[in-house]
């Protein structure tokens, strides 16, 4: 049971984490001075929730046998290997364009709306605290990248050209948001798990709103079966912790 | 994507204490609704404020900076339209 809620709240820390320094990456290099401020408030808003998710992880994880040596939140964040991450393969692919960037954040954000809306309502008061808060936050990220979605694809030629491609990308990651195991199922029984199968129209809905106004097509569903939340990973995950890394691994237990 | 396109926009935000919106700053923006989301992440991240104003800087109508000696100067004489040649009564206090 605690192993499953430890497991549970690792994922949804993870993909904050790993979103949160992808859009870091962008720090000083956004598109326009206003742009790049605000991508990389969200970032901070990315990496403020895994925070409050790894302290929370870390607390159950006094009685597991589960990664023995990793005890802090830090350590969760900083010292895994790759295949202890259990983070979607959608928020790790690369920032690519503008257009990729926020396509990306826009599949992500349209789920993380209904997910945290749901997880308020979690019999885990932790989990659903942290929700609570970080649903505000969500809105604001969600209005950001599908206003973006709707003026790149209502834009110019290029803008549309070029936010086509990154839905093209990254739509056959958009079934991995949905993905649940036994983890899942133990948790939804005892009321503490969202069932991702209730948020898919929701999703959806989202999605076609926002894809209507913006004039572009929503892809035919595709079922792939990834495996991110179990810690397989695309080869970007590898280079995005080479970087998150390097000071935990160089400078161990180092604080400035 | 170049942002010498984008008008320019005259920021104004009202701060938790109230009062009136105060001018903070100017940024660029493709229409007025990206002009607030951009507020909102340039000058309201320290919780500066509750209330965001944006103005399109062409729609700002300024004095001429050349016509200062005749619209101030002439002020600057008159001390006595400041309330300063009261006597305030015993009673008031925090004057």
């Amino acid at each position: 049971m605690k192993n499953n809620i430890f497991t549970y709240t690792l994922r949804i820390a993870d993909d904050s984490l790993i979103l949160g320094q992808r859009l870091a990456e962008l720090c000083g290099h956004g598109p326009i001075l206003e742009e790049d401020i605000a991508l990389t408030n969200i970032s901070l808003d990315f990496i403020g929730q895994a925070t409050s998710l790894f302290e929370y992880a870390a607390t159950l994880k006094a009685d597991l046998e589960v990664l023995p040596k990793l005890n802090s939140a830090d350590d969760l964040a900083f010292l895994r290997f790759d295949r202890q991450y259990v983070n979607l393969l959608l928020v790790e692919q690369p920032n690519g364009d503008f257009a990729q960037t926020i396509a990306r954040s826009f599949f992500f954000d349209a789920f993380r709306i209904e997910f945290y809306a749901a997880l308020m309502n979690s019999k885990d008061e932790q989990l659903a605290a942290i929700a609570e808060k970080s649903l505000k936050e969500t809105k604001y990220h969600y209005k950001h990248s599908a206003e973006w979605m709707i003026r790149m694809g209502d834009g110019t030629e290029e803008s549309n050209m070029r936010v086509n491609k990154a839905i093209t990308a990254l739509w056959k990651y958009t079934d991995e948001l949905f993905f649940m195991d036994d983890v899942d199922s133990a948790l939804i029984a005892e009321g503490i798990a969202v069932d991702l199968n209730t948020l898919k129209d929701a999703w959806s809905n989202r999605v076609q709103t926002v894809f209507a106004e913006a004039t572009l097509t929503v892809p035919e569903p595709k079922s792939v079966h990834f495996k991110g939340r179990n810690g397989m990973h695309t080869e970007h995950l590898g280079y995005i912790l080479a970087e998150m890394q390097y000071m935990q691994r160089a400078y161990p237990g180092m604080k400035w | 994507m170049s942002s010498s396109n984008w008008p320019l926009w005259e920021v104004f935000i009202r701060s938790k204490q109230g009062l009136n919106h105060k001018h903070v700053g100017s940024l660029r923006a493709a229409d007025a609704e990206m002009a607030v989301d951009n507020a909102r992440d340039v000058y309201t991240r320290r919780s500066e404020g509750v209330s965001i104003w944006v103005v399109e800087s062409s729609n700002v109508f300024a004095s001429d900076p050349a016509d200062s000696d005749a619209f101030f100067e002439p002020a600057q004489s008159k001390v006595y339209r400041h309330p300063t040649f009261y006597d305030v009564p015993d009673g008031i206090s925090h004057m």
